[in-house]
């Protein structure tokens, strides 16, 4: 920021975190405005972690959680919690055309 | 980001929430909610008195203040303030500012205050205590008058069970020092378990000074308690309200008292709490007779609380009144620490550390979070000034603090639901005012204290100009904030 001075504690905080945000610019599905943006939801985006936003819900969470599955293992650091599709299980998500619908359909995985 | 503002660029922006003031020549911008002040340039300024009456688009701004700035810093300083929510796009609400977030459960005790005594050798007929506004009948009702060596130290283990590594004890009335024994033997008891708990414990007293003597000021200098004595003042001003049952004024008897106090127990800091009521508003003249001829180290300053129909209420005028007299004695203190003067008006202090840290609260104190009240027979209450009654107990010293109860007062006080104080600026400080206040004017400890609000406006207004002013005049004073509480957190 070059023309506001952060003069208190909590001002310099806001300039961290401002100065921080345009470094990582990651933002939430459900941010507004709309922004575009490529969907690499993840825990870094905004403090609640996966299984429950800020108010205990999943309404809140950075990403709708039936994305989870396919966002994470495919482009976060996930993959070790699910199947790795690229060398061992190519068709886990073979019955799974859209994970909203179908994610009854994933099944486990086990070592061949 | 450019792509995103670019596709903004064709709503208006608008002002979000903030209070403007100056200090030493500069603008400053109080931030609100987050409580973060910055200093605005004179782009910064522009564009705030641009957007004052109505919302603009970034282009219409540029255009109209084309001919001051140029077009580059006009829409940096836009972007700056958008960043820091000081503006923002019309109809666009930031989602998390009316958040209602529940502190972090189970919130560590930090303090409780003992009533070892609802029994008081004075009759002040301001008290909250025993007069018309009272909320525990501590003359009829079913509490103890005393509270007894057991429960004091039911109290100690029900604080050092629920504190962290520091714990605080404050030791409180009717009149603390009638019920000496119990708290010199809590006081020694308190020390042996904290050292087996590998806790830290602190104690501290209020007392009105009467029952002073040589052997009680020796065991208080000597275990370092703190003590603050409630004194009004001068001898008419202390002795129009601070009476004897018999309806004698006090002040000849603790003048001499006090002084004994002063000259012996030199290890902490001791403070003057004063009660201010319609007839008794002298800040500056009470003061000075507070420092100056008892040597008091600071004095802080509470409007009595009453309801409004009290004589000896403050209404408007005299919030007025009082702010007027709070400000000259505010701008003392500027003068005095401008210069690494000590200057005692503790009022202004603990503000400014306030606006230091930036806090913006959801509650208006620690009150039923992390302080707690104990009653003479060890019902935990929301604070000391609730100790005894039924409708605010929190549980017991013996039983624990009853969570469900805790939580439920918490949901109830929350900011988030105080909607008179959601257009006002001062919220993030004040957050609605102390709950005992406004249970005597509104019946119910979940409003907020709207009969004060100018005042808090004014008062908090005054003390950002002082720390803006001390932000240039002497910034190292300031930063004192952050280095006691570094020195603290080493204690840690």
């Amino acid at each position: 920021m070059t023309h506001l001075k952060a003069i208190n504690r909590k001002a310099h905080r806001v300039e961290e975190f401002v100065n921080h945000a345009k470094d990582q610019d990651v933002v939430a599905l459900q941010q507004t405005p709309a922004q575009p943006h490529i969907p690499l939801g993840c825990s870094l985006a905004f403090s609640p972690g996966w299984e429950a936003d800020s108010t205990g819900g999943t309404a809140g969470l950075c990403q709708p959680v039936e994305r989870d599955i396919f966002d994470c293992h495919l482009g976060c650091f996930w993959p070790a919690h699910v199947p790795d599709q690229l060398n061992h299980a190519p068709n886990w998500t073979g019955k799974c055309a859209t994970a909203q619908k179908d994610w009854r359909k994933l099944d486990l995985v086990f070592p061949g | 980001m450019t792509s995103i503002r670019k596709g903004l660029s064709l709503i208006a922006l608008t002002r979000r929430e903030f209070h403007q003031f100056e200090g030493a020549g500069r603008h400053y911008l109080y931030l609100v909610p987050s409580a973060a002040i910055f200093e605005l340039d004179a782009p910064g300024q522009a564009i705030l008195q641009s957007l004052n009456e109505k919302g603009r688009t970034e282009d219409s701004l540029v255009s109209e203040l084309s001919d001051r700035f140029p077009t580059s810093a006009v829409r940096e300083t836009i972007a700056d303030l958008v960043n820091v929510r000081a503006i923002g796009y019309e109809h666009q609400r930031d989602e998390d500012s009316s958040v209602k977030m529940l502190p972090m459960m189970p919130f560590p005790l930090n303090t409780v205050v003992l009533n070892v005594t609802n029994q008081c050798n004075l009759a002040c007929t301001y008290c909250y205590e025993y007069g018309e506004d009272k909320i525990v009948d501590t003359e009829h009702g079913k509490q103890s008058k005393f509270m007894s060596e057991a429960t004091a130290k039911q109290s100690v283990e029900f604080l050092l069970r629920e504190s962290g590594r520091i714990a605080h004890m404050t030791f409180f009335g009717g009149e603390t020092l009638l019920n000496f024994p119990v708290l010199k033997s809590t006081v020694a008891y308190a020390r042996q378990r904290a050292a087996e708990a590998g806790k830290t414990i602190d104690f501290s007293l209020t007392t009105n000074a009467t029952l002073l003597k040589p052997e009680i000021i020796e065991f208080l200098a000597e275990n370092d308690i703190g003590v603050t004595i409630s004194m009004d003042g001068p001898k008419e001003l202390q002795n129009r309200f601070r009476v004897f049952h018999n309806g004698e004024g006090s002040y000849d008897v603790v003048a001499p008292k006090i002084k004994e106090l002063l000259r012996r127990h030199r290890s902490r800091p001791i403070g003057a709490r004063v009660t201010l009521t319609s007839e008794t508003i002298d800040v500056t003249r009470i003061y000075r007779h507070l420092t100056e001829e008892f040597g008091f180290w600071e004095v802080g300053f509470a409007p009595v609380t009453t309801s409004p129909q009290q004589q000896y209420a403050i209404g408007d005028s005299g919030f007025d009144r009082m702010l007027g007299q709070f400000r000259e004695l505010g701008h003392e203190f500027l003068e005095h620490v401008a210069v690494n003067k000590h200057h005692g008006f503790s009022n202004v202090k603990d503000t400014l550390e306030e606006i230091h840290k930036g806090v913006s609260k959801a509650y208006p104190c620690g009150a039923g979070l992390g302080l707690l009240g104990v009653s003479t027979d060890g019902d935990v209450a929301v604070c000391h000034r609730f100790a005894g009654s039924d409708n605010h107990k929190l549980g017991t010293v013996r039983d624990g603090i009853d969570r469900q109860a805790q939580t439920e007062f918490l949901e109830h006080h929350h900011i988030a639901d105080k909607t008179d104080c959601h257009t006002c600026w001062a919220r993030p400080l004040c957050a609605g005012g102390c709950y005992h206040e406004a249970h005597v004017r509104y019946g119910t400890t979940e409003r907020p204290n709207l009969h004060y609000c100018e005042w808090i406006r004014g008062w908090t207004d005054t003390c950002l100009q002082i720390y803006g002013e001390l932000a240039v005049r002497n910034p190292d004073f300031l930063a004192r904030f952050d280095r006691d509480e570094a020195k603290a957190e080493a204690v840690l």
